[in-house]
């Protein structure tokens, strides 16, 4: 290795033009002239492109023709090639550390007018690359082996495809969901666009296979409460709730159901969205996975809010018989697992329609959300697929509003979309159903996705009717005689250029998809980042649209953004497929920016532990001195600026180097 | 106007109208470039530019029925630059200043503040039907506030008729009679101390404007 | 608690019923109100229409004023007033070159204003400052059996909705009930009465009226209880062109105060119920003098 520690420093300098991005607000010429006359330097050269190959192996050619021991490039951030130039270093036989990188791009060419003050900043910010590069010292990769476990949090079609596909590749998966049972928004809905597959035909098999598959744990009615770690080796608390079932023992007879003291079914039944009734002892719809039941506590008759009272006569209990299932001394019990990486699928909520008073949710029974439309057509709803209205009336003309807390800056200000397409959905089945005149109000109809646009033809050619307006407001009071016990939906035929008046029997509300209300505590427990809206925020909206800024934790799904079935399922493919990579690739490299402690001088006063963000420091109470686990640590700098003695250092952040890159960028001063 | 066609009763007779027609159609010319920049660079008119068509605002408009260009068209009028369009429409004056577009707009524009600055514009420019009782309240309103600093009623009332149309105020009369009757309208002339004070007040505004 | 009441010229004039049926009451129940001095128009709708800038200083001279007399707060009773005296907070608070507008203007005339002074409508105040139950512990003769439609109208939920809820208000709802009254599920509480528009496009003002009432009646309102004199005035004094456009759908449209000052048993002269077009005639019936036995 060409560590030149004692001998002479021969540095190469290389500035970029990168096309016009540099060179036409940097004198690049006027630099590389500056920067040789440097200490130090011993060549320097401007080129074109230096990302390009051309460029590296010109890098590579003069490491060895010139025995250059030094190399610093100034183009573009760092973020983008200092890999790259690193790689290059490396293949010219250094080590790759031997290399400092200079942006002069984003810092300077593009935020600067003045060619001459530009071309200044240039000069000052190569100048200190130079003077700090000169103290680079050789260092060394490390890599950490990757747990091939994986968590995926929630339950939904996102978290049931991502499961089977790393399960199918013959890795072990937990699959923890907080309901009750797995499936999701999917399970609840009727028919899917465009193609009107039933949504249970081609979930529940999906399910099921979950249930059954040995290489995944499914943990349902369960919640992720801890992680610690970090990519490769998380362990992770998860908290199970009591359903008072044992799980291993109940076989989902529902004998207990049947038994209850509670002959008819009364409480709300939140599979159903309240539209229809459920018992206190419950399975939250027939093929839940798990096929298990549950209680409620909060309404069962052998608890009073929650605690328990064993003042019931546990009809339920006798028709268990021998099997014992139910357990109503039953707690939380807490499970630690270790994976090396996670995948999070935990979904949207629905838009509260009560948020948009005009629209009349909660006043008008008549008026319904669109899940709730979903349970209503449903064959398997609280109706049986006919659509009867709260009021026990058939409607006989129903109008659909979209954009329901969407594309408002005073609910959600951004497009769900999805509304559109399950609109014109729920347009064809209401009418298949009811016969109904179906009216739908939009503001814009967004069909862009494979065979969306055919289906819109297919609605038009079956009569629904499209009005290009958002509704003003959902009234009760009647203008005629016509509208006399109706709805009336006040609203601008954009289109036509003049205001009406539609009476209708049935109001459907569309809403759109909005962050989980707890979506910032889960954005805190996988230590992810959340855009304005809350959605959880990709690494790269383009490039990287699985991958957080947490290495190893990964995203599907609606909990990233608004999207269909179709998006969900390939982005839960190819969240599986980040994590195969780094499990099939066994271990991770790791920045050698690492902090570490001269024990020498460490006094043990602590004061580093409570600051450092990543958990990386520990106290050895033997030795007296605080440890670094370089595996956790960051890079960033703070334990190193606040240690009273001055004894944490940091690789590449040394003060030597750290001192001449500043002396370096004020020149001679 | 508008071209009409022939349309026919319920009973089948058909009624024929006779067919004038009118080219609708709009040249770059028609344009009166930089009026929709202006109108947004008013305070409160900012949010012009976010509009997104929806129809909102004509859909709670308690008087979008009376109205040549519904509030939407009248937004898309302004930010394309119609302005001779826009300062002719009638809508701007059936504004009844209610403010439901302003709230429900999804794009928080405050449709009602752009009304007020499109009749300021109108009136300024002299831009609004002849004998048109709205801009003639404007206008005595304030002659009458900038002179006494407070309103009298009757007498704006009697000036407004004067202006507009006597046999408007004939149709009145039984309301004039019922108001004196229950002792609702005086002729006795509401003023401040120093009338003076409002004349200095709103001068002083206008020298900005000068300068 | 003392407040400095800015009438608005409506209230002296076709409001006046307004004024001689708020004063009494909030005297009533303890509310100081300490007529502002000087006051001027507050500039209006109609000024805006004019120029924006002027309406602002013209509502500004009354806020300065009352500063200038020590009072905390302002009590505006007119819709229109209260909406432009709050109006013109916002916009001296969100536009700078306004404020500076304001301060040369006001300071031509030897006055300041620095912007702080709460604006309130005395619904606002009877709900939050003098409470419900104080109200109801005022009633002598409780409204029962009265049907009220409770009419809200535009300005003082909209734009700014301050102290009730925009789309379905209830401050008055709440103190009309305390009083002893029905409220009546009413959907155009907060719909416009036309405004100014009866009188200058009186096909479309006056089919905003006809609704109103008509709308009522079909839901068995024995009155219609307003907050602002335009409001009042267009529901009441245009009763002779409603019937002969609409027929028999009218119902008398009273100030909410009248209300409270009929339930509190004040003298009903005094509380301008003569000055009504459309006759109020539903007097709540005496159950004190029947309860005077049992309490002596």
């Amino acid at each position: 290795m060409n560590n030149n520690g004692n001998g002479e420093i021969r540095i190469g300098f290389y500035i970029c033009h990168c096309g016009h991005n540099i060179a036409a607000m940097v004198d690049c010429a006027e630099v590389a002239k500056y920067v040789g006359q440097l200490a130090g330097v011993a060549l320097s050269r401007d080129y074109k492109y230096m990302c390009s190959d051309p460029g590296q192996e010109l890098i590579q050619k003069d490491i060895r023709e010139f025995k250059l021991n030094r190399v610093v490039v100034a183009s573009c951030s760092p973020l983008l090639h200092e890999h790259t130039f690193r790689t290059a270093v490396q293949a010219g036989g250094l080590n790759p550390f031997f290399f400092h990188m200079v942006n002069i791009r984003e810092h300077d060419s593009w935020v600067h007018t003045d060619r001459q003050e530009a071309t200044d900043k240039a000069k000052a910010l190569a100048r200190a690359a130079v003077a700090r590069v000169a103290h680079h010292r050789a260092l060394e990769v490390k890599r950490v082996p990757i747990d091939p476990h994986v968590l995926i949090v929630g339950g939904g079609i996102a978290g049931i495809h991502a499961a089977l596909t790393l399960a199918g590749a013959g890795k072990k998966v937990y699959l923890v969901e907080r309901e009750p049972s797995i499936g999701g928004h999917m399970a609840k809905f009727d028919k899917t666009f465009p193609t009107l597959d039933c949504a249970a035909c081609i979930l529940t098999p999906k399910m099921s296979a979950v249930g059954s598959n040995p290489n995944i744990t499914l943990w349902s009615y369960s919640e992720v409460i801890k992680v610690d770690g970090y990519v490769g080796n998380y362990t992770v608390t998860v908290k199970r709730k009591p359903r008072y079932v044992n799980e291993d023992v109940c076989t989902g007879c529902q004998e207990c159901i049947a038994n209850c003291v509670y002959k008819e079914p009364k409480f709300y039944d939140e599979f159903n969205e309240g539209l229809g009734k459920r018992k206190p002892v419950y399975i939250p719809f027939p093929q839940a996975t798990p096929q298990v039941v549950l209680i409620d506590p909060q309404v069962c008759l052998n608890f009073k809010r929650g605690q328990l009272t064993d003042k019931c006569k546990k009809t339920c209990v006798e028709a268990c018989g021998e099997k014992k299932a139910i357990d109503f001394q039953q707690k939380e019990e807490i499970k630690q697992i270790r994976v090396g990486s996670i995948i999070v699928t935990t979904g949207f909520q629905a838009f509260d329609a009560k948020r948009i008073p005009q629209y009349g949710y909660g006043t008008y029974p008549n008026v319904y959300t669109s899940l709730e439309v979903e349970r209503l057509v449903n064959a398997s709803g609280p109706t049986g697929g006919e659509v009867i209205l709260r009021d026990g009336r058939h409607p006989k003309a129903i109008g659909i509003i979209h954009c329901v807390g969407s594309r408002d800056k005073k609910t959600n200000r951004w497009c769900s979309r999805v509304c559109c397409m399950y609109s014109l959905k729920l347009a064809h089945l209401l009418k298949e159903h009811s016969g109904a005149e179906i009216y739908n109000f939009y503001i814009d109809l967004r069909t862009a996705g494979k065979s969306y646009e055919e289906f819109l033809d297919k609605m038009l050619e079956e009569g629904i009717q499209f009005i290009r307006g958002r509704v003003g407001e959902v009234t009760d009071w009647a203008m005629t005689p016509e509208e006399e016990g109706k709805l009336i939906l006040r609203v601008e035929d954009t289109l036509a250029g003049f205001v009406r008046r539609i009476p209708v029997d049935m109001v459907v509300l569309s809403t759109g998809l909005q962050p989980h209300a707890d979506g910032q505590d889960v954005r805190r427990l996988f230590n992810m980042s959340c855009g304005s809206e809350g959605f959880f925020l990709e690494r790269h909206p383009k490039l990287a649209p699985v991958s957080t800024f947490t290495d190893g934790v990964f995203l599907a799904g609606a909990c990233q953004g608004p999207r269909d079935i179709p998006d969900t399922v390939a982005q839960a493919g190819a969240a599986a497929t980040e994590a195969l990579v780094l499990i099939d690739k066994g271990y991770i490299e790791q920045e050698p920016n690492t902090a570490h402690v001269i024990e020498t001088e460490c006094s043990g006063c602590k004061s580093c532990l409570p600051l450092c963000p990543y958990t990386a420091i520990t106290f050895d109470e033997a030795k007296q001195k605080a440890t670094i686990n370089e595996a956790l640590c960051k890079g960033c700098g703070t334990c190193v600026a606040s240690c009273p003695s001055g004894s944490i250092e940091q690789y590449l952040f040394e003060d030597e180097e750290v001192f001449s890159e500043i002396s370096g960028v004020l020149g001679d001063r | 106007m508008v071209a009409s066609g022939i349309s026919s009763t319920g009973r089948g007779t058909a009624e024929t109208i006779m067919m004038e027609i009118t080219r609708t159609i709009k040249y770059d010319a028609d344009r009166v470039k930089g009026f929709g920049r202006e109108i947004m660079e008013v305070p409160g008119c900012e949010q012009l530019k976010s509009c997104i068509q929806c129809g909102t605002c004509s859909g709670v408009c308690p008087l979008s029925i009376y109205m040549d260009y519904t509030p939407r068209q009248v937004i898309a009028l302004t930010r394309g630059d119609f302005k001779n369009e826009v300062l002719r429409s009638h809508t701007i004056w059936l504004c009844a200043s209610c403010y439901a577009c302003t709230v429900e707009c999804p794009r928080e524009i405050r449709i009602t503040d752009i009304m007020y600055e499109l009749k300021q514009r109108a009136i300024h420019e002299g831009f609004y039907p002849r004998r048109f009782p709205i801009p003639v309240l404007a206008r005595e309103f304030s002659t009458m506030v900038r002179k006494n600093g407070r309103i009298t009623e009757l007498v704006l009332v009697m000036k407004l008729f004067l202006k507009t149309s006597w046999l408007a105020a004939l149709g009145n009369w039984r309301m004039g009679i019922d108001l004196f009757k229950t002792g609702r309208l005086s002729l006795a002339s509401e003023k401040i101390r120093q009338p003076a004070d409002m004349e200095r007040m709103l001068a002083a505004v206008d020298a900005k404007k000068g300068a | 608690m003392k407040y400095s009441y800015f009438p608005g010229c409506s209230l002296k004039g076709l409001g006046r019923a307004y004024e001689e049926s708020l004063l009494p009451v909030m005297k009533h129940l303890g509310v100081d109100l300490l007529e502002m001095e000087d006051w001027n128009c507050c500039g209006a709708t109609a000024y805006m229409a004019i120029d924006e800038a002027k309406a602002c200083v013209l509502a500004a001279r009354n806020l300065a004023l009352a500063e200038k007399s020590g009072c905390q707060q302002v009590l505006a009773p007119c819709a229109a007033c209260y909406l432009v005296l709050n109006k013109m907070k916002h916009y001296v608070h969100d536009y700078p070159a306004m404020k500076t507008t304001m301060d040369r203007a006001l300071g031509a005339i030897g006055l300041s204003y620095s912007g702080n002074t709460p604006v309130r409508h005395p619904l606002d105040v009877l709900v939050n400052d003098v409470g419900v139950e104080a109200i109801r512990q005022k009633v002598r003769k409780p409204l029962k059996g009265l049907k009220v439609a409770c009419y809200y109208g535009c300005q003082i939920v909209r734009p700014y909705a301050t102290f009730d809820d925009q789309y379905n208000p209830v401050s008055m709802d709440r103190v009309l009930e305390a009083l002893g009254a029905s409220i009546i599920r009413f959907p155009l509480k907060t719909k416009c009465c036309g405004g100014s528009l009866t009188g200058t496009v009186p096909e479309a003002g006056i089919r905003l009226v006809y609704i109103l009432h008509n709308e009522a009646k079909k839901r068995g309102a024995d009155c219609l209880a307003t907050v602002c004199p335009l409001c009042q005035f267009n529901l009441d004094g245009y009763h002779a062109q409603v019937r002969a456009q609409y027929g028999e759908v009218l119902v008398p449209a009273v100030y909410f105060t009248q209300l409270m000052g009929l339930a509190f048993g004040l003298p009903e002269q005094e509380l301008g119920l003569h000055r009504a077009a459309i006759p109020f005639r539903w007097r709540p019936g005496n159950i004190e003098a029947a309860k005077q036995p049992v309490a002596a």
